[in-house]
């Protein structure tokens, strides 16, 4: 039965992905290639996928993997039950978060727990502005064009917060689709 | 009478209000959904300006504490946001609306990818797009962090934690290592609690 295999494996990948995107991965690679839904060089390329279009990863390799066993049902269920387990749990934790939030041992947790998820973003961030700016082929230490489109971003970024208002991430991202585009296709 | 009136016209109000909210919900979630590019943390800038700046559904201390479970618990980051921002602004199934928004863009195009395109990332000027995207994506990381550390309290603690966590992720990503953010804030939490517990003690030994 199909689809049941579909909802159950994806859930699992739902109740057990901790820590982001990345962590959810090895994951997420054991459950698709232990049902044999997908061949390592196939889960290679759907990540690289997953990484070029909006939402989640899990997410995206849920409606993959539904849709490629068992069509739009199966894409459907396969969303959904990837998505479930952390649905209900965020319910549970903001209804109970009310009457836990005054509580001055939790509140010395989270006081650790925000800067330090403060540092993890920051170099988060840095990281993956650094690895772009690598060079692909490796003959120069420094990608030129994709140093040039992170000054240009950077610069309209702190400019347009100075002058007016801060640009939006959304026209952030259309531009800096623009300025790909332009860049590399010349 | 007038009283009547007036409740009676704030419950219509309400009731109307209520459809138009979920659909609100809905409809900014999708926006975001389109604009969740790279994982979870880049959508971080995006929900704060429009959940946040814009319609001010919620607080950026909402913010940071749902990012702090969002890592703390099972699911994408998005998800998890998606459906704490929806159920503070209406229940149940505001939280129904806001999730379904949020997964709603990428399971279209995935649909799609998996239907027609079979070498997607081959298409040239996609790639190009992509390059710039992912520049755009790292930027906007790094903004979400300001704007945290903007609206930190600049004491020793604080700054301390960050600065390590920085340090270790940086340092580790350049090393090429893995190091779970999950350890790291195991850590920071336990280090905080203890702390605490300590200063009390000292305090209740005063007494």
């Amino acid at each position: 039965m199909i689809y049941l295999e579909l909802f159950l494996g994806f859930l699992r990948v739902g109740c057990f992905a901790f820590g982001g995107a990345y962590g959810a991965i090895p994951l997420i690679r054991e459950v698709v290639l232990s049902y044999g839904w997908l061949e390592e060089e196939t889960l290679t390329y759907l990540i690289a996928v997953s990484e070029s279009t909006p939402g989640p990863i899990m997410v995206n390799l849920a409606t993959y993997v539904g849709s490629t066993q068992a069509g739009l049902g199966g894409a459907f269920l396969a969303t959904l039950a990837v998505v479930l387990p952390s649905f209900i749990l965020i319910l549970l934790i903001t209804s109970a978060m009310a009457a836990v939030a005054d509580n001055p041992c939790v509140k010395a947790v989270l006081a650790g727990l925000k800067p330090c998820i403060t540092g993890v973003i920051l170099a988060t961030g840095v990281c993956m502005v650094l690895n772009r700016c690598r060079a692909l082929e490796g003959r120069q230490p420094v990608d030129l064009r994709a140093a040039g489109i992170t000054a240009a971003l950077g610069l309209v970024l702190i400019i347009s917060a100075r002058v007016k208002k801060k640009l939006s991430p959304v026209k952030l991202i259309l531009l800096a689709a623009c300025m790909g585009l332009v860049v590399y296709g010349l | 009478m007038k009283a009547g009136a007036v409740t009676a016209v704030m419950a219509v109000t309400e009731v109307m209000s209520r459809p138009s909210d979920l659909g609100q919900l809905f409809k900014t979630f999708i926006k975001i959904g389109v604009f969740t590019f790279g994982g979870g943390y880049a959508m971080i800038s995006v929900i704060e300006n429009l959940c946040v700046e814009q319609k001010q559904w919620i607080t950026h201390e909402d913010m940071m504490n749902i990012t702090v479970i969002a890592e703390a618990t099972p699911g994408p980051i998005a998800i998890n946001c998606a459906t704490f921002t929806g159920y503070r602004q209406a229940g149940f199934k505001g939280a129904l609306a806001a999730t379904a928004g949020l997964v709603t863009p990428s399971f279209v195009i995935i649909f799609a990818i998996s239907m027609f395109l079979d070498h997607f990332l081959e298409i040239t000027w996609i790639a190009h797009a992509f390059w710039g995207i992912k520049i755009a994506v790292g930027i906007l990381i790094v903004d979400a962090a300001a704007v945290m550390i903007k609206k930190m309290k600049k004491k020793p603690l604080p700054l301390g934690i960050m600065t390590v966590s920085f340090v270790v992720i940086l340092a580790a990503d350049l090393l090429s290592r893995r190091i779970s953010s999950i350890v790291l804030m195991t850590a920071a939490a336990i280090f905080s609690l203890g702390l605490y517990l300590i200063k009390e003690q000292r305090k209740a030994g005063k007494i």
